[in-house]
């Protein structure tokens, strides 16, 4: 005897307040945001269909080719620094006794300073005349000056944003590390491994997940960095640390071209969208090539 | 391959207040299959890891050989161990996993290969080789565990720690023959640890039991069953255990529920609390002979039946085989020459009565 599956369509009420909420939150703010993308306008709330001309126009703009480019490399770098740096931050934090405590306070403290705040830390602790870190570097005889010189421009977003988000990497990496139990540690140690082995084999692969979601978020938040930049350096010297976020803030506050800024957002949105896919994808390919093998023999 | 020696050894975890080892003296010997038998926190496991050094003892030295190793790391003192619950290398195939322990010791690839292949046979995963480690199921990555135990075959000793805990019935007894056919062929000593009367007995030579950080008893799976030195080895080891029952001591015999039970050794400890041991196998019943039973169940397992019931507020069970016929109102009488006397826990030595009731 067969049981008749209810075919209705109930479930969809259930669905609905996520659904609503959805909408207002996330789609229908974006829907005026491909609405301006599309057309222009020259005031009087009057507009005009114009089609993809905003996005061939940004496409195929040297300046927002010079952000992306920046923002590229701003964010490779923030990972190439960040994601090793936190993971042997975790790797040397204590595993029980008080130390636990105090490592993860230390940890826990610049994630829970606003994001302005750390931009004005720094752009004090960097001024040559009463920062602490530039005047202390002028007096030991180096020039440094980061509203003037773009290396040094650049080297003091970096090492802001090392010290503000390598905690959250060395967090996530560390939730990874003390659930591995101790018994594989133990097996490890039968088997003769080498600490690096013991990386390698045991370690890198359970804190995989949690490496994957410390990379996705590095990667946003840093692609998307707005807040310090201003307040340090404005964008400046010249646009050498003006990244996309800037740059668009510029053009939709400060030009007031709607259209433009619109269609830039989506781009922005797509690249980030498309980034993290990649990233996704390369990192939890591992797993789904396993699962295709995981059948009977081959 | 290496005998094993445990001179004066305790251990007690830091902030603990009891001991988990009492202080004990061992001595095993090289090729040796041993069992260590016992419940579960009887201190086996820590045991277990003080030979394979994961664990520093807090007091007292272990030898291999007669050289002293208590410092040596787990690497140095050259031990395999098999864990209750696999541990596999998931990124690595299955092949690879048998290959690891060997290519940390430097060994040469063609013999790693020959003895990988070797293990493959022998666990039955020939055809898996290939596969990762972590698309196996739970039985076959246990195999992988105890595989790499055994691919290495200049070891002092394996160390098993209840290793068949998660693997399937049916395939439990394959690889206990498997392992009693290695045993055989490479005469390792090993350690075998479990809770598991049948897997100690069928598995060991000599059968170490434990009970509260201490070891009450070493002896052949016959030993154990015969003359338990401990009331906890002969309550533990058979199936139902050993019946103890309280009496008292009068010149030279036992007193029990009225009857006496001569015995031939002159008690020195009268202060203490005697009790006497007989098996459920070496209690016969009958219509008219012995003292009366209270019987308050009867089990049918089988090829026996179990009768459990009550003489002066004490707990007995006999075992009466299938078939045979159950008084209606039955006296029991004891097998003297099986009856063993315990004082304070303890087994007195020739304690046993020569007299049948």
């Amino acid at each position: 005897m067969s049981i008749q599956k209810v075919q209705n369509n109930k479930a969809w009420f259930m669905v609905m307040p996520v659904l609503i909420l959805v909408a207002i939150s996330a789609i229908i703010p974006l829907m005026t945001v491909v609405n301006y993308s599309v057309q222009d306008t020259f005031g009087n709330n009057e507009f005009f269909w114009v089609g993809t001309e905003w996005f061939q126009e940004i496409l195929t703009s040297e300046r927002f080719h010079n952000a992306l480019l920046r923002t590229l490399l701003f964010s490779g770098l923030i990972l190439a620094i960040e994601i090793p740096l936190g993971i042997l931050i975790a790797l040397a934090m204590p595993k029980r006794g008080w130390g636990v405590s105090v490592c993860l306070v230390l940890m826990a403290l610049p994630l829970l300073i606003p994001w302005n705040v750390v931009g004005t830390i720094w752009q004090v602790f960097g001024r040559v005349d009463i920062g602490l870190l530039g005047h202390g570097l002028a007096s030991l005889g180096i020039d440094y000056n980061y509203t003037q010189n773009n290396l040094d421009a650049w080297l003091t977003l970096i090492l802001m944003d090392v010290w503000h988000w390598t905690s959250l990497v060395v967090l996530l990496c560390y939730s990874g590390l003390v659930s591995i139990p101790e018994v594989y540690y133990q097996a490890a140690r039968i088997d003769g491994a080498s600490r690096w082995a013991v990386f390698r084999f045991i370690q890198l692969p359970k804190i995989k997940r949690v490496l994957l979601i410390a990379v996705l978020l590095r990667f946003m938040d840093s692609f998307m960095i707005y807040t310090e930049p201003f307040v340090i350096t404005g964008g400046g010297p010249g646009n050498i640390t003006t990244f996309l976020s800037i740059d668009l803030v510029q053009m939709a506050v400060g030009q007031f071209d709607l259209g433009p800024a619109a269609a830039m957002s989506l781009i922005y949105f797509l690249i980030i969208l498309l980034v993290c896919w990649i990233f996704y994808t390369v990192m939890t390919s591992y797993d789904n090539d396993e699962q295709s093998n995981g059948g009977g023999p081959q | 391959m290496a005998s094993i020696q445990l001179q004066s050894l305790a251990h007690r975890y830091p902030s603990a207040p009891d001991y988990a080892l009492n202080s004990m003296q061992q001595s095993w010997s090289d090729g040796g299959a041993y069992a260590l038998l016992g419940p579960s926190g009887c201190g086996k496991t820590t045991l277990l890891n003080i030979i394979s050094g994961l664990l520093r003892p807090s007091e007292g030295r272990v030898l291999f050989d007669d050289i002293d190793v208590t410092d040596l790391t787990t690497q140095q003192r050259n031990i395999a161990q098999v864990f209750q619950f696999p541990v596999v290398y998931d990124t690595m195939t299955v092949a690879d996993n048998l290959a690891f322990p060997l290519r940390n010791r430097g060994i040469a690839k063609n013999e790693i290969e020959k003895r990988v292949v070797d293990a493959l046979q022998m666990l039955d995963l020939q055809e898996r080789a290939n596969d990762r480690a972590r698309s196996l199921t739970a039985d076959d990555k246990q195999k992988i565990s105890l595989g790499r135990g055994l691919v290495r075959t200049d070891v002092q000793a394996i160390l098993f720690d209840e290793p068949l805990t998660v693997i399937d019935p049916h395939l439990k007894w394959q690889l206990r023959t498997e392992l009693k056919k290695i045993h055989q062929r490479f005469q390792h000593t090993m350690i075998y640890v479990t809770h598991d009367q049948t897997e100690a007995l069928t598995f060991a030579d000599q059968v170490i039991v434990m009970y509260e950080g201490a070891v009450v008893q070493i002896g052949t799976p016959q030993q154990l069953f015969e003359t338990p030195e401990h009331t906890f080895v002969g309550k533990f080891i058979g199936s139902p255990g050993m019946n103890v029952l309280p009496c008292e001591i009068d010149g030279s015999e036992a007193v029990f529920a009225g009857k006496r039970f001569s015995l031939n050794t002159a008690i020195d400890n009268p202060a203490a609390h005697f009790e006497l041991g007989i098996r459920p196998e070496n209690i016969k019943l009958s219509p008219s002979e012995g003292m009366p039973l209270t019987v308050t169940a009867m089990e049918d397992v089988g090829r026996h039946v179990i009768v459990r019931g009550e003489i002066a507020g004490a707990q007995l069970s006999a075992l009466v085989k299938d078939g045979v016929a159950i008084p209606e109102n039955p006296r029991v009488s004891f097998d003297s020459a099986h009856i063993n006397l315990y004082a304070d826990d303890y087994r007195v030595a020739s304690g046993r009565g020569d007299q049948a009731i």
